[in-house]
């Protein structure tokens, strides 16, 4: 039905909002994390694909009509051409891979296969791209520039954990609402 | 839900955005074309002169949000003053916080009306090829109304949580807020489907 999966693509976009806006969600050690990247892996475990894709492209329009949905309230066209424009622009494609990674890989706890495509999308692939932009923008080498973003890494393999117990809990409460999870491991590849 | 457009109306506010687009991105190409630190730095004064132009608020506002670059800025200039190449250092420090201090007056200068407007007009070639491109107009209104719901809902959950409990909600939040977006995508859907569906409305042109 293309009416639903508008709504949820556009709900998804406002849900990755939400989570960089609302300041009780950051994960706090020491220095607070905000949880929007974790909704970018959220949307590509629970949507898939090209819908958790999409939800993140959707995402980033909006930031760049100038509506300050970015974590700490950033927006506007000088985000894409920051030296952090690569973590923004990889955001589409880091659902798309978490959601390749649920959709392709027939693993089942469905937590488990979650918090993998989380790892793979969303701090493989985009600290990848993330670390190109910073090269690009900064004049450094690849290694050097993965170098400054490296500080982040445990903080995001945390939400990649919390992402892999929200679809657990998800896919208990409701499996209904993950397509790729309805399927089941039976019916092999689709 | 505000967007970063300045309230300080300035002339630039009434320029057509696909213009201030066009120069942005010829500004953008030429910075990348030079090394010259001279140069770079005559056009971060020029900018920021554009700045300083509408007023006060407008560049106090303006400065504010080039406050992104300033811990990149730092990580470049001390970098470089390591390696022994602080010329060009300076350059791209530069650059870069020029190349922002641009896109943002563009940003700060186009009411969210306009540059709806203006993604529609580069959509154009796709909608030619017959891509469904009004659901994306139909998708931005959805999160810019959805947007402010969730957050509100969220603040909710977060009241409710402290009700209960001492310690911090965190992301337990999360969850009790997904499943609500994800009933409200239903509802959303049901409602879009009873007003005639996303199907391209036929035009009478």
């Amino acid at each position: 039905m293309m009416e639903r999966n508008l709504a949820q693509i556009a709900l998804f976009a406002a849900m990755i909002a939400a989570l960089g806006l609302v300041p009780q969600i950051t994960l706090a050690f020491g220095v607070p994390i905000t949880a929007q990247s974790m909704g970018v892996m959220l949307a590509g475990a629970v949507l898939g694909a090209w819908r958790g894709a999409a939800a993140t492209a959707l995402f980033l329009v909006l930031v760049a009509l100038g509506l300050p949905l970015l974590s700490g309230g950033r927006g506007g066209l000088g985000i894409f051409v920051s030296p952090t424009a690569g973590f923004a622009l990889g955001f589409p494609v880091a659902a798309f891979v978490t959601g390749l990674v649920v959709e392709r890989l027939r693993l089942r706890p469905a937590g488990l296969v979650a918090g993998l495509g989380a790892v793979l999308g969303g701090i493989v692939v985009l600290y990848a791209l993330g670390a190109i932009g910073l090269s690009l923008v900064l004049g450094k080498t690849l290694p050097e520039a993965f170098m400054l973003t490296a500080v982040f890494v445990p903080g995001d393999l945390l939400k990649a954990a919390i992402t892999g117990m929200l679809v657990q809990a998800l896919a208990r409460a409701r499996p209904q609402t993950l397509a790729w999870y309805r399927r089941g491991p039976a019916n092999g590849a689709a | 839900m505000i967007s970063l457009t300045s309230p300080v109306e300035t002339r630039a506010h009434r320029w057509p955005a696909g213009l201030k687009l066009g120069l942005l991105c010829l500004a953008s190409t030429g910075l990348l074309l030079t090394a010259d630190p001279v140069l770079h730095g005559a056009v971060l004064l020029a900018a920021l002169t554009l700045y300083a132009a509408p007023g006060r608020v407008f560049l106090r506002t303006g400065l504010g949000r080039l406050r992104i670059v300033l811990p990149f800025v730092a990580i470049v200039l001390a970098w470089h003053a390591v390696t022994g190449e602080l010329r060009a250092g300076i350059v791209i420090a530069l650059r870069m916080t020029t190349l922002v201090a641009l896109a943002n007056l563009v940003t700060m200068t186009t009411p969210l009306g306009d540059m709806t407007d203006l993604i529609r007009w580069l959509l154009t070639p796709l909608r030619r090829i017959g891509l469904p491109t009004h659901l994306l107009e139909l998708a931005i209104p959805l999160v810019i109304r959805f947007t402010p719901v969730l957050i509100g809902r969220a603040d909710m959950l977060a009241d409710a949580w402290r009700a209960r409990s001492r310690r911090r909600p965190g992301w337990r939040l999360i969850l009790p807020l997904m499943l609500q977006a994800l009933d409200d995508a239903d509802r959303v859907g049901d409602a879009l489907r009873a007003r005639g569906g996303v199907t391209e409305p036929q035009r009478q042109e």
